[in-house]
């Protein structure tokens, strides 16, 4: 007969299995991995100066300060105001785009979003998918459409970098709406399909920053104290051992 | 001078100045030193010391997040991320409370379950397990109230969905649903009201029920795995011979279970802290927007058992109401646990083989259930959901019943110790 503590702990084993089965079966729609690293500091470099000449035009990222950045990936205030800064001149300010929410909603039918926390709601995969996910639809105003955000109302601002791509369908079925299978590039851009994939995850990688500026900091102290508290348990286990001598 | 007597009988100094003017010793003896715990408890009694770890750990990290939170709605998204980005340690206080939360439920539900298996539920614990229910209800507005306060998507639609749940009441339910939100809409008025109630009515009550908790604890012993008295035999000094005081025994035992706790806790709130969704959302990083519907709501995952027996019951008679019945039922059936347990013994040890079967299939539909819940209500979830909400009922029902006709093993006299 089995012991009551080995019922125990394969109680707990069944739950810890089962946890993982939960979290990966939460996951939504599944786009190819991003593959950006949020510990490559020149990548996050570029991804800021993509941000900041590409994006911030039209989106803000309210809740990010500019000198946090700048702190964060080792520029320099210079380096900051004559590069990166185009809303403001305060280095303690946010990120703010000097495009109207009405003027927005009147000109593309929507004001667009806030990007500082984007990658935390979309996830990095959808993002990366998105930015390389235009494809040329007359019937839309902008004449683009998107695979990742169907009718998105954002016009293909990289298209000078990408080209422009054409969506391939698979054979038509009866009663079945089209599938797209791929997208075409149709005309080049100024980068090769490899470089405009890199410049997308560069971008990606720095939403995925300013999602949690901190999350290396928090990986890194979590290694610290993960370590501590190992020591600390070991200790708490040889001081309950010792006085549980005396229990019979 | 009266009080040169007392202190002939409480020791000098500071200590007997206290003694003879406040029962500190006399409240510590009884509580901690002088409280005997049976030799035989296993690593099921750690979740009861733990609860109450997780429950300071969520006041204090609270404390601080008050102290920068706004609970306004047009700055409450954005001081949950002021703290996160620009108050120092903020990140670390806010992730401690988030993943808090979660952990209470988790120590919780595996404390119930201590007391499902060995019947700490049964005489003269019947009130203990009440106070133990009624903390377990706190614990839920607790948390739903605090769910609301970050004001993401999530946040808003989840209010909106449970609040509307009142709203199926007969007669009454348009009333009740407005009266709690104060409003005709989850809106600023809500979220002051929830605030007001997470971090100060509810709290209060909750360390006021744990006391009753502890105190109802104290007065009649724990129980054990064996689930035997260790009052019956007791020394020539009135110690119970298969007791042992609380400290050191188990208070070496609980800081133990406290570092393996916080192993795995900081494990998630430093390396996961969203813990792939389910602990933080991935839609309430959008601010509340009564405009646009999450694709899927669903509420966070301690609830989801009780979300899934909602939706497993079909509407009829033109109501919704019978799925709200259903869900409350769920919870309330809890409350009746001692009175429909009939077997002569306590414990799972010497309980047949239906309890036995019954426990686990139990255990088995609660996980399902929680899985059903957080799915969108398609493909074999419905089914599913159905039929373990059946099952969930019949472990209760059935119970006068099959707990009485269960072929029981011989209890011992005294506890069984095993090598610990």
């Amino acid at each position: 007969m089995l012991t009551d503590k080995l019922r125990s702990l394969m109680v707990v084993g069944l739950l810890a299995a089962l946890l993982p089965v939960v979290v990966s079966a939460s996951e939504g729609e599944s786009f190819p991995h991003a593959g950006n690293d949020v510990r490559n500091t020149a990548s996050l470099q570029r991804g800021a100066r993509n941000f900041m000449n590409y994006c911030s035009g039209c989106h803000s990222a309210q809740y990010v300060r500019y000198n946090r950045v700048a702190t964060d990936l080792g520029i320099s205030d210079a380096d900051l105001k004559a590069n990166l800064m185009f809303t403001s001149d305060k280095p303690a300010d946010t990120i703010r785009s000097a495009l109207k929410a009405d003027d927005a909603r009147a000109w593309f039918g929507n004001a667009p979003p806030d990007l500082s926390l984007i990658a935390r709601s979309r996830g990095t995969d959808y993002l990366y998918a998105f930015l390389r996910g235009f494809y040329l639809d007359p019937s839309r105003p902008t004449g683009m459409n998107n695979v990742a955000l169907k009718g998105t109302a954002m016009p293909h601002v990289l298209f000078d970098l990408q080209g422009l791509q054409q969506a391939v369908y698979a054979p038509a079925k009866a009663g079945v709406a089209p599938v797209i299978e791929k997208l075409e590039l149709t005309t080049k851009g100024s980068l090769t399909p490899e470089q405009y994939d890199d410049f997308v995850r560069d971008t990606v990688n720095f939403l995925d920053y300013i999602g949690e500026p901190v999350q290396v900091k928090r990986r890194d102290l979590g290694v610290w104290v993960t370590l501590f508290l190992l020591v600390f348990a070991g200790f708490a286990y040889m001081l309950k051992r010792e006085y549980f001598r005396d229990i019979h | 001078m009266a009080n040169k007597g007392y202190e002939a009988v409480t020791g000098g100094g500071l200590w007997g100045w206290i003694n003879a003017r406040f029962p500190l010793d006399k409240m510590l003896k009884e509580h901690v030193t002088e409280y005997y715990a049976p030799k035989n408890v296993n690593v099921w009694y750690l979740f009861g010391a733990l609860a109450i770890f997780v429950l300071a750990l969520q006041l204090l990290t609270g404390i601080f997040l008050t102290m920068n939170y706004k609970p306004s709605a047009t700055e409450a998204f954005g001081s949950v991320e002021y703290i996160m980005r620009d108050v120092e340690w903020g990140w670390l206080i806010r992730y401690l409370h988030s993943t808090g939360a979660s952990a209470f439920f988790i120590v919780v539900y595996l404390h119930m379950f201590r007391g499902l298996m060995y019947g700490s539920y049964r005489a003269p614990r019947e009130l203990l397990w009440i106070f133990g229910m009624v903390i377990y209800l706190a614990l839920m507005a607790e948390a739903f109230m605090g769910y609301l306060l970050p004001w993401g998507n999530m946040s808003y639609w989840g209010a909106q969905v449970i609040v509307s749940l009142f709203g199926t009441i007969p007669v009454i339910g348009d009333f009740l649903s407005e009266w709690i939100k104060g409003d005709y809409f989850i809106s600023d008025i809500t979220l002051n009201r929830f605030f007001a109630l997470h971090v100060v009515a509810l709290p209060l009550l909750l360390v006021f029920l744990v006391v009753a908790h502890i105190l109802a604890l104290h007065e009649v012993g724990s129980n054990n795995p064996d689930g035997v008295e260790i009052k019956k035999h007791k020394d020539a000094r009135g110690i119970p011979l298969d007791g042992m005081p609380f400290h050191p025994y188990c208070t070496v035992e609980d800081v133990m279970a406290v570092a393996v706790f916080l192993l795995l806790f900081c494990g998630v709130v430093f390396f996961a802290p969203t813990f792939g969704g389910l602990f933080l959302e991935s839609p309430n990083f959008d601010v509340a927007n009564p405009m646009q519907t999450p694709p899927h709501i669903a509420p966070v995952w301690y609830f989801t058992p009780f979300y899934a027996m909602l939706r497993a019951v079909p509407s009829f008679l033109g109501t919704q109401v019978w799925g709200v019945l259903v869900m409350f039922g769920a919870i309330l059936l809890l409350f009746f646990l001692p009175w429909l347990d009939r077997s002569p013994v306590n414990s799972i040890r010497y309980k047949g083989w239906i309890s036995k079967l019954a426990l686990t299939l139990f255990a088995i539909s609660f996980v399902v259930l929680a899985y059903c819940g957080m799915k969108p209500p398609s493909g074999i979830f419905p089914l599913l959901a159905r039929i373990f909400t059946g099952v969930y009922f019949a472990f209760f029902l059935l119970m006068p019943w099959y707990s009485r006709i269960d072929r029981v093993k011989p209890v011992p006299d005294r506890i069984v110790i095993n090598a610990h």
